[in-house]
């Protein structure tokens, strides 16, 4: 590169740096903040576990699920800070569903309507717990599922998991699309969260009841969905398990190149 | 010793002569006249590889429960086309090495294809004498992608399975006869009867690589032939006359066979340590089944992206359905694609008028109106092939499905005429820039040297020195 | 560095003069080459290197871990790499480069082609009858073209498409699970979807399998003419998409009906979207027509069957495919 190339590159480099930082910094502080509304209730771990659970849904639940988990099925400006709540009752949910939910941070969200996505538990432990146990306390319900994954029922699990599920979370659970939403990946979930997706059918996934999918049989499609996140790659490195549009990025970026780059080595003329 | 094997040779074949003239047949030196070349030395991998798998294949729909080393599969029914492929994959011992590789080297074929068919395009290397040339490259591309397709749907896996349900969609959709032919194929309704697997197969082993042999033979002798296109050479010579290259022998030789080992090379090492198509990991295909993220091989994405653009609507004419809708995306459009490539060599020639022979390749900048249509033309197909992997792109970048297909139906009009705007201004720009340089530098050799300041340095012109990187005589043929 | 073409017009002569039991003199075809020691060594150690990959393809070959792809990749693809390196490194160091100039031949060659026109031509200097001869070998070459393609028509059944209206289901045929087990009514919930076959019949036909949902009997909308086709809400659809003959593997049923989408059953290959409560019409994708809902009914035993024919043939559209409904035979 001539002089000239340096000092205009040089020249650049200042307030690009500048901007990366301000970027750098800005994010940090992004990160660092709660999701938008969430209340954490000061000394909690004085407080016994049903009031901390009542004063945390006061706070962060109530103005979309209703004070006492009644539901609030036409959206009204509620609750602090604007929101406008609008969401499904709790009432008979027992401890499954917010379990689920909670710990893997689909809830709270901020808009009614809106996917909840997995993300970092917005609440910590002793603070979900609590929380569980007070929509619990709403009237009956499902206990948090403890399944059993049966690794030596696989092939069921294969064959149980494209029947119901692979349609929508792709056959080795790599997400997917369905018109209205995005399919989530599989690879984070833990035996627990899987059998506590499917008895509730979060967003737009379908229920699937006892009579559907039985303990046992709910037992194996865990185990598959384990599986499934450390699939066999007996052919080497995995690229996504997606098939095709990995490949062919791989043909293109990587072969290609290569061999375009063979070509400019052997094409170029050297003096005998 | 070399001598009486030559004269054992010709005096039982006269082949003496055309050895000698082979041996010193010159070709032209670009690395980019080395594309089409990876391309058939992947297609001996093709071949080499291939024959190999089939003394393992068993291309049959007869249904067969699994009992293998894979532990999920453990038990299920599959046929046994699709338990050969776990058994080439996991009890064969460099089964899934030559199967991956097999694989890899079909993607890498129709790539190699496509660069080769686009240095031809934008160099001009159609023109005549080659049309004949350019119109057999133009067949073996929509072949090998035929083939292609063949063969990794031999495997009834559900991948390929839901790709082979497609394609009875799209031949359906043939307007009038579609249903006949689709039957005419498959032999009966989707999933077709065992005789359907059978042609696959013998279209996949037999058929289709001697059509493709053939016409490889015919393309390569037609480049003989006519010997190979260049660019203007830099010697005062005539280009269109006389052609400057190195000789098959010795200079050729070694690195023709370099290219094709490192061809094999990149293939077996792909092979080797990137998974391509793990079959285990689909299942096998079942009418009733489907997965999210299906998607055929890279080559046939811009179809996918053409039948998903597509809005929802039959042409129906008195409860006759004329036009089903795959018709648009699955048969027009690369009917459409076919036809335009074919023919450009003759609509150039009508709207240039320019019907000489041509033995000197342009420079893309050279010919703008064929860079900036050429351009255009690949921005709409792969714009087209993007919106294939629009639901991936979603999972990825989250970008939503319904949006990209609203941008995309829109954009695939126009970014291409805007595209081809640019590249036309952009080829005359710099010509022009070029031409500027040009007149500059012989303004300044035909002045009369000023008396120079004492103690200042000479100009450059005067001493003769090379000149400074970025004018035109120091920006000669690439490199 | 040029070398013409020349005549070598001596040089056995030479050669013989030269004496007898000596090589004759010739003039140098191959430009000549000056030495690189260095080059020579390189190639060397990259065929030793070829060598040893190869050799090791061969020790890992043998051996008898469980998946050895990545070795035997390596060990062979290293080989070739170290080969093709070999050959690059001669062909730029260890062989001339040379320049060679040779003509362009000529686009075409205007004697030859007269002389072609001229032989055939001529050739026909006894035959009268041009046209008459013709139009008989055209016809007989039609004629004989079409024997020799018509066996194609026995590959399927190319002029009768009755095959592609077959559908196994009839009323009274009952609904079963992939094990064979009959559906009832009551295993049929909401927010949860089910795939039926028809019982002892194959599965494998596109018209075959069913994707079952129950909706809310008020949430219904369906046409007129099938309003007793979802006993208590069930309804009963083709699991096969009628655009490009894909599973419908998809369905999507909101949690919190307020504020999410309503159900819909969607195509996993091209997302055409059907909604399930007014007869399958679709709401999104790529899909011409609707999805062919099936009419059920709920036997004394409690089991689902069939109360009729699909509303419309199943699978992709062809030409007829509107012009009537399915049959069982």
């Amino acid at each position: 590169m001539s002089r000239r190339g340096h000092r205009r590159l040089r020249a650049l480099a200042s307030p690009v740096v500048a901007l990366l930082a301000i970027g750098g910094i800005v994010a940090a502080v992004a990160q660092a903040q709660p999701p938008a509304g969430v209340v954490h209730q000061p000394g909690g771990s004085e407080q016994e576990l049903m009031r901390l659970g009542a004063g945390l849904f006061a706070a962060n639940c109530a103005s979309c699920h209703g004070s006492l988990g009644g539901g609030v099925p036409e959206p009204s400006p509620k609750g602090a800070e604007g929101i406008t709540g609008q969401g499904p009752p709790l009432r008979g949910v027992g401890e499954l569903a917010p379990d689920f939910y909670l710990r893997t941070g689909r809830m709270p969200i901020e808009h009614a309507g809106e996917q909840p996505e997995r993300q970092a538990p917005q609440f910590n432990d002793r603070e979900i717990r609590a929380l569980v146990a007070y929509v619990a306390s709403f009237g009956g319900g499902p206990k948090i599922p403890h399944p059993h994954p049966a690794r030596n029922h696989l092939a069921e699990g294969m064959s149980l998991f494209t029947e119901h599920c692979a349609g929508c979370h792709q056959i080795v659970g790599e997400g997917g699309f369905v018109t209205g939403a995005k399919v989530p990946v599989l690879q984070h979930a833990n035996a627990t969260e899987i059998a506590e997706a499917v008895r509730i059918g979060p967003f737009l996934m379908p229920r699937f009841s006892e009579k559907a999918i039985s303990d046992p049989e709910l037992d194996k499609i865990v185990a598959y969905v384990l599986k499934s996140q450390h699939p066999d790659d007996a052919g080497g490195l995995g690229i996504g398990h997606l098939g095709p549009v990995p490949e062919g990025m791989v043909a293109w970026f990587v072969a290609a190149i290569v061999q375009v780059g063979v070509c400019v080595i052997i094409g170029e003329r050297r003096k005998a | 010793m070399i001598r009486r094997l030559v004269t054992f040779v010709d005096e039982r074949s006269g082949a003496a002569p055309l050895l000698r003239k082979t041996l010193r047949y010159a070709f032209p030196d670009h690395w980019s006249f080395l594309l089409g070349e990876v391309a058939l030395y992947a297609f001996v991998v093709l071949v080499a590889t291939g024959i190999y798998l089939t003394l393992f294949f068993e291309p049959s729909t007869a249904k067969t429960v699994y009992h293998g080393a894979y532990e999920p599969l453990q038990g299920m029914e599959m046929s046994k086309a699709y338990a050969s492929a776990i058994h080439i994959s996991f009890d064969v011992k460099a089964g899934l090495l030559i199967r991956q590789t097999h694989h890899w080297a079909a993607d890498v074929f129709v790539a190699a294809i496509v660069l080769h068919l686009i240095r031809v395009f934008f160099t001009g290397a159609y023109r005549k004498p080659r049309e004949l040339t350019y119109l057999i490259g133009v067949l073996l591309l929509f072949t090998a992608l035929l083939e292609g397709y063949l063969g990794y749907s031999m495997v009834d896996d559900l991948l390929s399975g839901m790709g082979l349900a497609i394609g009875y969609g799209v031949a359906l959709s043939v307007p009038f006869v579609g249903a006949n032919l689709a039957l005419a194929i498959w032999g009966h309704p989707f999933p077709g009867n065992a005789d359907f697997w059978s042609r696959m197969y013998i279209a996949h082993v037999l058929i289709f690589p001697v059509l493709i042999g053939g016409l490889l033979t015919a393309h390569l002798a037609l480049v003989a032939s006519r010997h190979h296109s260049q660019f203007r050479p830099r010697r005062k010579v005539n280009g269109e006359r006389k052609l400057i290259g190195v000789p098959t022998f010795p200079g050729q030789a070694p690195r023709s066979l370099g290219l094709m080992l490192a061809v094999a090379a990149v293939l077996v090492l792909l092979g080797g340590l990137v998974q391509i198509n793990p079959i285990w990991l689909w299942g096998p295909y079942h009418v009733s089944q489907g997965t999210n993220g299906a998607q055929p091989d890279w080559y046939l994405g811009w179809l996918i992206g053409a039948l998903r653009l597509m809005p929802h609507f039959d042409v129906v004419v008195w409860n006759r359905t004329l036009v089903p809708n795959p018709f648009w995306g699955g048969i027009l459009f690369p009917m459409l694609v076919m036809v335009a490539l074919i023919a450009w060599p003759w609509l150039e020639q009508r709207f240039t008028r320019d019907r000489r022979p041509h033995n000197v390749l342009q420079r893309p900048r050279d010919a703008p109106v064929r860079t900036a249509i050429g351009s255009g033309f690949l921005a709409w197909v792969v714009m087209i092939f993007t919106f294939g992997a629009a639901d991936r792109v979603y999972v990825f970048l989250g970008i939503p499905y319904e949006t990209q297909l609203w941008f995309f139906r829109v954009a695939i009009w126009i970014v291409p005429v805007l595209l081809g705007v640019v590249v036309y201004r952009l080829c005359l720009a710099l010509r022009e820039k070029e031409e500027v340089e040009r007149d500059q530098q012989a303004a300044v050799r035909s002045a009369p040297p000023s008396p120079r300041p004492e103690g200042s340095f000479p100009r450059r012109a005067e001493t003769g020195a090379a000149p400074p990187p970025g004018s035109s005589e120091g920006r000669t043929r690439r490199r | 560095m040029k070398i013409g073409r020349k005549t070598l017009a001596a040089l056995g002569v030479l050669g013989l003069l030269a004496g007898k039991g000596k090589r004759p003199r010739r003039e140098r075809i191959v430009a000549a080459g000056d030495p690189d020691r260095r080059a020579e060594l390189v190639v060397v150690a990259l065929l030793l290197a070829a060598s040893a990959c190869a050799l090791m393809f061969l020790v890992v070959y043998a051996l008898d871990w469980s998946n050895l792809t990545q070795w035997l990749g390596l060990c062979l693809g290293g080989a070739l790499i170290f080969l093709a390196a070999a050959l690059i490194v001669f062909g730029q160091r260890l062989v001339v480069t040379e320049q060679l100039e040779e003509d362009y031949p000529e686009a075409g060659e205007p004697e030859e082609q007269i002389a072609v026109e001229q032989i055939v031509r001529e050739s026909g200097s006894k035959i009268t009858r041009k046209r008459l001869l013709g139009g008989a070998a055209g016809l007989a070459g039609g004629a004989f073209g079409a024997a020799l393609i018509a066996p194609a028509a026995s590959l399927g059944p190319v002029l009768d498409t009755e095959s592609l209206y077959y559908s196994p289901w009839h009323r009274g045929r009952r609904l079963v699970d992939e094990d064979g087990k009959p559906w009832s009514a009551d295993d049929i919930e909401e927010e949860a979807f089910y795939t039926a076959y028809p019982e002892d019949a194959d599965r494998e036909e596109l018209a075959a399998p069913l994707v079952m949902v129950r909706l809310q009997p008020a949430a219904l909308d369906l046409p007129a003419e099938r309003k007793d086709w979802a006993p208590e809400g069930i309804l009963a659809y083709s699991k096969i998409c009628p655009h490009a003959a894909c599973a419908i593997a998809l369905y999507r049923t909101p949690r919190f009906e307020e504020a999410e989408p309503a159900p819909a059953l969607v195509c996993p290959c091209h997302y055409s979207t059907f909604n399930p409560a007014d007869g399958g019409t679709v709401e999104f994708g790529p899909a011409g027509r609707n999805l062919p809902q099936l009419p059920l009914m709920i036997d004394d035993a409690g089991h689902l069957r069939a109360a009729g024919q699909f509303s419309e043939p199943v699978g992709p559209s062809f030409w007829g495919i509107r012009t009537r409904r399915p049959s069982s035979s």
